[in-house]
């Protein structure tokens, strides 16, 4: 739940409406339960989606929270 | 307003607020509201949220980093759900869509979600978060419901407590002071409730189905324990017919208090003796302090009944020694096992049976169950030396099974002989009347009894052929239908004619209108239940045999049973106007 919430937090610093989707359902970036309930477990490929004045920041930082940062978690 | 119709369990008359006591897992049943409630159920849901998110707050808050880092990060969750707008907004569209209560919604919502984790993901480390959302919804349910559990043990004002159903934690915390009536979904006159408000002597309610899907939380309700009625936020008239009808009830219990320490003995001089009956050892001393001089009818299937295992002898020996012990010398007639018709016994069963009252019940099951039979029949000779017990056989329906049940008694005696065991050997053993065929037979019974009891409710059941739980039928069972009177007026001569005491435990023993046709067929003991039996000693300290007879006379001419009824209410009005 820990990186849902990381997640979350980082994306609610932002203007920008943010879109997570799984290939089959859209969640709202923001929303931990919309998050959870997408249940992307470890190696799922998501995509991103930011709409609005700050999308490219927003984006930039979940890029890095997930990818370079890995959520602060040592890979499995 | 709305009236609800349950079974009385307690007697007395109360009007309060309610309390929902409920079990933390217990679903919150479906309520639907008024479209014009939706805007403050909507701002409930909110509020809700908001105390919630406050609440963890100062929780998280409070958590060291060090020790409790673990804790911290879970409410972080829990915080950030609470604070998560879809979530929120996904409760409220409910309530608006659906028309439902804040409850209802919270509990929906978030148990969907919950299921969500359960059901659709196959990791295991977020299915399991299932349990976070769980917890999440009982943090906003506490709001909700305004109460907290424990809140029972710390109450500061007066309320009438509803449940679905009681559990004997929940009761045993209840503060007579402040607990002013009892009303539950389910139950029966065994329940936790129904005991528990009997010992406080508060008016209860219960197998009411549905009350806690109607009331909610300080709504004002009325429970009327002598009817067997809930009024759900009653309207002002109903209110001061009750506040009335409430100080007449406490007026005629103050009168018949008074009357406690005075004999039961008729106008011209007849001595009757008022037993109490009893399903539990503790409701011994409420059948001392309503002047009862002993219990007639002790039922032990207590003992078997809300558990999962076999109560051994030495429980058993101590529920009916804490008895004996209580009553002396007063008589203590214990029946045995009264089995094999209930739920209990029919889910125990591979087959349940396809007619369980005509099947294998009573004395039947207890003499083809011998183990447990005789184990029940040891701890209640074992106990006979400390008071003045009695047995007594239930549904004894020829000579056979009673002359069978008597060999087991010896066998049990014998066996106590030999390990030097004490027990009364003169002891006493009845049977119950409460067949037809036991009724018809009654004079060779009385050959090998002690003494006879008629249980008037099976006797009526039987005779007439009427389950009076079915409501298709009911109307028609009347323990004054000509054909169950000219057996009970059978059983009592049979039992004269042979010398031995016959009383009466059935209800017909708690009915004020039947009281004087009861002694004019003969009757002198009656086993009832305890808070009747003031009541009942003020009819038998109004009348005289002469006219009960007289009346007896005329009512064993009638050939009708609304005739009969009549009668019997009219001439039992003239005497006790106040109970009617």
């Amino acid at each position: 739940m820990r990186p849902a919430m990381q997640f979350v937090d980082t994306a609610n610093r932002f203007h920008s409406d943010i879109i997570v989707s799984n290939g089959q359902t859209d969640a709202d970036g923001k929303s931990i339960m919309q998050m959870s309930m997408l249940a992307a477990t470890c190696g799922t490929c998501l995509h991103l989606r930011a709409e609005g004045s700050d999308a490219d920041q927003a984006l930039q930082a979940l890029r890095e929270l997930v990818e370079v940062r890995m959520f602060g978690e040592p890979p499995p | 307003m709305e009236i609800k119709k349950g079974i009385a369990v307690s007697p007395g008359v109360s009007i309060g607020k309610s309390l929902i006591v409920d079990s933390e897992d217990y679903r919150i049943p479906r309520r639907e509201i008024e479209p014009s409630q939706r805007v403050g159920e909507i701002q409930r849901v909110r509020n809700a949220f908001q105390e919630a998110i406050e609440e963890l707050t100062s929780l998280e808050r409070g958590q060291d980093e060090a020790t409790g880092g673990h804790i911290k990060d879970i409410f972080a969750v829990h915080l950030r759900f609470l604070r998560d707008r879809s979530l929120r907004r996904r409760v409220t569209d409910s309530v608006q869509t659906e028309s439902v209560t804040a409850e209802y919604a919270v509990s929906t919502v978030l148990r969907e979600i919950a299921s969500h984790f359960e059901t659709n993901v196959k990791d295991t480390y977020i299915s399991e978060r299932a349990a976070d959302i769980y917890d999440i919804e009982r943090r906003l349910l506490r709001r909700l419901l305004g109460t907290k559990r424990e809140d029972i043990l710390h109450l500061k004002e007066e309320v009438i407590v509803v449940a679905r159903q009681l559990s004997p934690t929940q009761t045993a915390g209840f503060n007579r002071d402040y607990v002013k009536g009892i009303a539950s979904d389910a139950g029966g006159r065994t329940s936790h409730a129904a005991i528990v408000a009997r010992s406080l002597g508060i008016p209860a309610v219960v197998a009411l189905e549905d009350l806690t899907e109607v009331v909610r939380t300080n709504d004002r309700v009325i429970i009327d324990g002598n009817r067997g009625i809930v009024i759900v936020n009653p309207d002002e008239e109903t209110i001061h017919q009750y506040e009335a009808y409430s100080r007449e009830f406490v007026a005629l219990e103050h009168k018949l208090d008074a009357i406690r320490e005075k004999p039961a003995t008729t106008r011209d001089g007849v001595r009757i003796r008022l037993l109490g009956n009893i399903e539990f050892p503790d409701e011994s001393s409420l059948v001392l302090e309503k002047g009862g001089e002993g219990v007639g009818l002790y039922r032990t299937e207590f003992l078997y009944l809300n558990r999962s295992t076999e109560p051994v002898e030495q429980e058993q020996y101590e529920a009916y020694a804490e008895v004996a012990r209580v009553f002396k010398n007063k008589p203590v007639v214990i029946r045995t096992f009264d089995l094999g018709a209930d739920k209990y016994t029919q889910n125990q069963r591979p087959t349940p049976e396809p007619n369980p009252f005509l099947g294998l019940r009573s004395i039947r099951f207890c003499l083809q169950n011998l183990t447990m039979f005789k184990t029940q029949l040891r701890a209640i000779l074992r106990a006979s030396v400390l008071g003045q017990i009695k047995i007594m056989f239930p549904l004894i329906t020829s000579i056979q099974e009673l002359m069978q049940a008597k060999m087991i008694v010896h066998d049990v005696m014998e066996d106590l002989d030999e390990e030097n065991i004490r027990y009364n050997r003169s002891i006493e053993i009845g049977a119950m009347i409460e067949t037809p065929s036991a009724a018809l037979t009654a004079s060779t019974l009385a050959r090998d009894a002690d003494f006879f009891s008629i249980g008037t409710n099976d006797l009526t059941q039987y005779t007439l052929a009427v389950d009076r739980g079915n409501e298709l039928v009911s109307p028609l069972y009347s323990a004054a239908d000509p054909a169950v009177l000219r057996l009970i007026r059978m059983i009592i001569q049979d039992a004269n004619k042979a010398k031995i005491d016959v009383s009466v435990c059935g209800e017909t023993a708690s009915e004020p209108e039947y009281v004087m046709l009861l002694l004019g067929m003969g009757i002198r003991t009656l086993s009832l239940t305890s808070p009747m039996i003031p009541e009942i000693k003020q009819v038998i300290r109004s009348v005289k045999i002469e006219d009960c007879n007289h009346l007896t006379r005329t009512v064993l001419a009638m050939n009708s049973e609304r005739q009969i009824s009549s009668y019997l209410r009219t001439a039992a009005r003239k005497i006790l106007p106040e109970a009617f």
